[in-house]
């Protein structure tokens, strides 16, 4: 080991709303309650990595509404910001303002001002290195609630120092073009419990409009709008869930489950988001409108296939 | 057996072994859980088993929902494959200050406080499945003199290692959590340890669990 390997490192000086350090997330511990976890946004998840030539697992820093606010000390670094992202580089008390989707080169005491994320909610930082994190179990994907991952499970913290290893050589540009395009339709496939439900529920499901509650984080979406009202039991027993599982509570509220999810839950399922618009999904903020429309397995499974290429193209036409 | 699998979105199998929740059920999905655990099918990422149904989540790149389903039909089962389970004893001190219900369960079930310990003592409990939060275990069935409705407001915080009873089940709250079970004491055993990188959890589904009474001072002496 180099003796120096800890002299980049990043200090925390505002930790943003919620910042934590992501990959590609938990495989086969659901059965003991470990949700899968990992980055959000999946596909933003890979850009950063592809634009930082790193491995597609390399851990970035995922961020939420406000990031982090971050003084760099150390060599010369390529980093680069995914998503729809307002950020700035404060270097010698001068305001630099650059774009998401190419490598910027941050210098010694350069200041990282990850200000917001715009009419979405999650953002990633990704270095031409890698960020010295915890692994468990296969993942250093941070779940604040199981407490396990890097940080020791926790979110970041105002005045924490983040190390770095690996360090590259300044990488090229690698410019992506890139729009994060909102979706208002999502599109789901019937869930199991799909009977439980009176037709003009389901009618009202498909065609009404529902509002994205202040009550959504890593774990879940809560939607208001009509009620969801069941006709047969607003219990089942407990079942396993999936990411883009949508219940329908006793209340009546749908609430969709997202990457760290609990793995059982005890309310009917009416449907499920399709693997395509999960991205999508989980980039729409509280306050905004989403309506549910229904396909079939086949057709997801065409979308999901539509969606791969366009991720590919991306990836093979950086500049 | 499986009665019927569908698809559960895109990217996951919704295996149907019945309504009922009963050990003979819950055994045939473990058994199919541990069949496929040692599978290696592609694609697979997640098995999740419960009462009576089994979800197998995949990655949508590296298989589908057919070509899963069309080797989950044709496993050939290891009969009684439960080599994985074992019979793990935990001690549970039932002071006051850790048995938060016990005086509700009293009046509620008209039974004195004795004889609720004395009954949940006596049997062994199976662990139907794990989950909810990490490593929580469900475990049945409770005698059904102790069957108990939940709290009508549950807790905002349960204390971490509470044991909890609800109807025919009774869990262990692996983390402080809001919850609405009646709880009747508390173990010093970490049930899900999360500095631990290899099997952070002491119980699996399939499990076999018997409780054991200690004293406030054993309990004191186990947490040192």
């Amino acid at each position: 080991m180099k003796k120096n390997m800890n002299k980049n490192y990043f200090e925390v000086l505002r930790p943003g709303i919620n910042s934590t350090f992501q990959d590609n997330g938990r495989n086969n511990f659901y059965h003991i309650g470990i949700p899968f976890s990992g980055a959000m946004d999946n596909r933003n998840f890979l850009l950063a990595n592809t634009i930082s030539n790193n491995e597609i697992n390399n851990p970035v820093l995922e961020f939420a509404y406000q990031g982090p606010k971050l003084k760099y000390i150390g060599e010369n670094i390529s980093i680069n910001v995914t998503g729809d992202v307002n950020f700035k580089i404060i270097r010698k008390n001068k305001n630099l303002e650059f774009s998401c989707y190419e490598n910027i080169i941050l210098e010694n005491n350069d200041c990282l001002d990850i200000l917001s994320t715009n009419r979405s909610v999650y953002g990633y930082l990704s270095i031409g290195g890698t960020f010295e994190v915890d692994y468990y179990l296969n993942s250093c994907s941070t779940n604040t609630k199981a407490k396990i991952g890097a940080n020791s499970g926790e979110k970041l913290e105002k005045g924490q120092i983040i190390h770095l290893k690996n360090i590259k050589k300044i990488l090229p540009k690698n410019k992506i073009e890139y729009l994060n395009s909102k979706i208002e339709n999502i599109r789901i496939i019937k869930g199991p419990h799909f009977d439980y439900f009176s037709k003009d529920a389901i009618h009202s499901f498909l065609s009404d409009e529902f509002n994205v509650t202040k009550l959504s984080d890593r774990m879940g979406i809560r939607l208001k709008g009509p009620k969801i009202s069941n006709i047969k039991n607003t219990n089942i027993k407990s079942e396993g869930l999936v990411k883009g599982v949508i219940q329908i509570t006793a209340d009546g509220d749908p609430i969709i489950m997202l990457s760290d999810h609990g793995t059982i839950g005890g309310y009917p399922k009416i449907g499920v988001v399709i693997t395509a618009d999960y991205d999508k999904l989980v980039q729409i903020p509280p306050g905004s409108k989403i309506k549910f429309k229904e396909i079939n397995l086949k057709d997801a499974e065409t979308i999901f296939k539509l969606y791969e290429m366009e991720t590919q193209n991306l990836i093979s036409n950086i500049k | 057996m499986i009665k019927n699998i569908s698809n559960l979105g895109d990217a996951a199998l919704y295996c149907d072994f019945g309504t009922e929740v009963n050990k003979e059920i819950n055994r045939n999905v473990i058994n199919y859980f541990n069949n496929l655990r040692d599978s290696n099918f592609l694609g697979i990422t997640n098995i999740t088993p419960s009462y009576n149904k089994l979800v197998i989540s995949f990655d949508l790149k590296l298989t589908s929902f057919a070509k899963l389903k069309k080797q989950v039909e044709n496993l050939e089962l290891k009969k009684n494959n439960n080599s994985k389970n074992n019979l793990i004893k935990i001690p549970v001190c039932c002071a006051e200050e850790f048995a938060l219900d016990i005086k509700r369960l009293q009046k509620l079930l008209k039974i004195n406080e004795a004889k609720i310990y004395e009954t949940f003592f006596s049997k062994n409990y199976y662990c139907y499945m794990t989950g909810f939060i990490a490593g929580m275990p469900f475990l049945g069935d409770m005698d059904k003199s102790l069957f108990a409705k939940r709290l009508e407001t549950p807790r905002v915080k349960v204390p971490k290692n509470s044991i909890g009873i609800t109807e025919q089940f009774c869990n262990i709250y692996t983390f402080e959590s809001p919850g609405g079970w009646n709880i009747i004491g508390k173990t010093p055993v970490d049930i899900f340890d999360n500095k631990k990188n290899t099997e952070p959890n002491l119980i699996n589904p399939g499990d076999t669990i018997s409780f054991y009474p200690i004293s406030k001072l054993e309990y004191e002496k186990k947490y040192e």
